[in-house]
């Protein structure tokens, strides 16, 4: 539904979006997700044929953003950061006139401005003047209109800011009830948001692609072992941790093992198997026939914010390092020079 | 056409939902009313002295009262245009809504022709204002409507002009004050240029004083129907209105 080549969005000074590629395919629910400024808004804006990419190519339902971007905005509905509504028009005035914008008319666009008004729960406030809605309804407001042609792919930038956690979830639910009749792409720097909503992952971090995945994929992908949080107590209040370490690396398939937690009699260990080996039977068998209780076993995956964290900071680790370096080698050259 | 329409609606209701519309036409009201009343006075009590001193001097509605009135009414108009095209682009600017238009399936040109349009039919409703007190003069008076009508003519071309450039201003800033100040200037600038023929008949002074927009005001006040500054007029409303175009893409390219 959507292909994107080589997009990139170049200013004056800074390179906002830096050769991106990615497609998504109809029907798809897809997380944009990156730290604020890494070129999320500026992406969705050259979707939206708000922007030209300064290179590359984008297109939506076959149609590309610069030759044909007429075409495109009528398969699209945009919801922007902040929801772009007239404060002086009423509900229903405004969802009249965008559904006009939009090519609607008539009995089609009395059907579609209640469509949209009940299922985004906004009928209640259908003739009151926008200027005087709470930002949970204006965000609602703002989800009707772009939904209100219909579209194929609906572009949701950061659709649950500045929400309360019902309104929250609400949305949430909303959105993902949208999912089947459109493609979504979503844009947050919410991760819970996307473990939730999304079937697929987008991430990008200062303008550049750091992974395309699906949710599952990712979390496996950011550790090549599965690993299993273990709490063993001592049956007498006494537990000696190199003793059970050493026990559990004997277990077959088991690659590591840390001692994550120590407290009088218990502990908690991190054991990391090899992929696609289920050592937990094993494991709870090692440590009874041992003479210890299992209390809990869980297993360890790790959340899409761990693995965020990691993609999006191994990069700036490196280049702090790569700066360090040069300034080392600055520092030695100067007495010389 | 029907996305110029649907533009044109929506900034209508705007200016009439605030209370935008009601004080420029009440402001305009009043100055024009007391433009009105002093010319009036002023020619009934001309004529009564006339009478007494039993000179017979030709007296003409249109040439005493409607004319001088006409051209003042382009003056005053020039202090309301700035106020009708501040808030057009710069407002969308600000508030985020110029995304819903600019994503819209809808050309740019129809976005500002749209705009344009509403901003020319409430001064046409300014217009109406006046209207209402020439009105008096055919119930007690006999003047002559067609250069009248030739006169509205020329104030509406005028003001086209004026209110495209106030359009172009317009999508140069998020601030609507800076809009508004910048395109007041502009247009008391085209006002004054006229000047410079007091004094200089070179061909510089002629160039500048062509490009006033009073200069061509002449001939409609007069009930003239003239080509040559019809065109003029004309040549400003387009010209502003292909500027706005222009600067409009040039927004998509920067921000």
């Amino acid at each position: 539904m959507i292909t994107v080549r080589n997009l990139t969005k170049r200013y004056a000074r800074t390179v906002a979006v830096d050769e991106i590629s990615f497609e998504v395919a109809k029907g798809q629910i897809v997380g944009f997700l990156g730290p604020n400024g890494a070129g999320k808004t500026t992406t969705m804006r050259m979707l939206t044929c708000f922007l030209p990419p300064s290179s590359g190519t984008a297109s939506v339902a076959g149609f590309d953003v610069l030759e044909k971007p007429l075409e495109v905005k009528k398969r699209i509905g945009y919801l922007p950061e902040t929801p772009p509504i007239y404060p002086e028009m009423e509900t229903s005035e405004y969802l009249e006139f965008v559904g006009k914008l939009k090519g609607l008319s008539g009995s089609d666009l009395q059907k579609r401005v209640d469509y949209v008004c009940g299922r985004c729960a906004i009928a209640d406030v259908r003739n009151k003047l926008l200027g005087k809605l709470s930002k949970g309804y204006r965000q609602r407001v703002g989800l009707a209109q772009a939904i209100i042609h219909n579209p194929d792919v609906l572009i949701l930038d950061e659709p649950t800011a500045g929400l309360d956690p019902k309104q929250i979830n609400e949305t949430r639910d909303l959105i993902k009830s949208l999912a089947g009749d459109h493609t979504i792409i979503l844009s947050t720097h919410i991760l819970p948001e996307v473990e939730q909503t999304c079937e697929q992952v987008i991430i990008i971090n200062k303008g550049k692609l750091v992974a395309t995945d699906s949710v599952r994929n990712l979390r496996a992908r950011a550790r090549g072992a599965e690993s299993v949080l273990v709490e063993i107590a001592g049956r007498n209040g006494n537990l000696e941790a190199p003793i059970v370490q050493h026990k559990l690396e004997q277990v077959s398939g088991v690659s590591r093992v840390l001692v994550k937690q120590q407290i009088d009699g218990r502990g908690v260990f991190e054991v990391e198997s090899q992929k696609g080996r289920l050592v937990r039977g094993d494991l709870a068998r090692a440590v009874v026939e041992s003479g210890w209780d299992l209390n809990e076993m869980r297993s360890a995956a790790m959340s899409l914010e761990e693995i965020f964290l990691q993609l999006t900071q191994s990069d700036a680790a490196v280049e702090a390092k790569r700066a360090a370096v040069e300034a080392e080698r600055a520092a030695v050259k100067e007495p010389q020079g | 056409m029907r996305n110029i329409w649907i533009i044109c609606r929506k900034e209508l209701s705007s200016y009439f939902a605030s209370p935008v519309a009601y004080v420029l036409l009440t402001m305009f009201g009043v100055i024009f009313g007391w433009f009105f009343w002093n010319n009036l006075t002023f020619f009934v009590v001309e004529g009564m002295e006339m009478q007494m001193r039993g000179q017979n001097f030709p007296m003409n509605v249109n040439e005493q009262i409607i004319r001088p009135l006409l051209s003042n009414v382009g003056v005053i108009g020039l202090f309301f245009i700035p106020m009708i095209t501040m808030r057009l682009f710069a407002e969308e600017k600000r508030s985020g809504t110029i995304e819903l238009l600019a994503t819209s399936p809808i050309r740019d040109l129809e976005i500002i022709v749209g705009k344009w349009l509403a901003a020319l039919i409430l001064y046409a409703c300014l217009l109406l204002f006046t209207a209402l007190n020439f009105a008096f003069l055919f119930k007690y008076g006999h003047p002559d409507w067609k250069p009248l009508l030739i006169g509205y003519l020329g104030l509406l071309l005028e003001a086209g002009g004026l209110l495209a450039i106030g359009t172009f201003i317009s999508t140069l800033t998020k601030n609507q004050i800076i809009a508004g100040a910048v395109t007041f200037g502009v247009c008391l600038m085209l006002l004054v240029l006229e000047w410079v023929s007091g004094y200089d008949t070179s061909t510089w002074a002629k160039v500048l004083a062509y490009m006033s927009i009073v200069t061509h005001m002449d001939s409609f006040a007069r009930g003239v129907l003239d080509t040559k500054d019809a065109i003029f007029y004309l040549t400003v409303i387009f010209l502003g209105l292909f500027f706005t175009a222009r600067s409009m893409e040039s927004l998509r390219w920067r921000s």
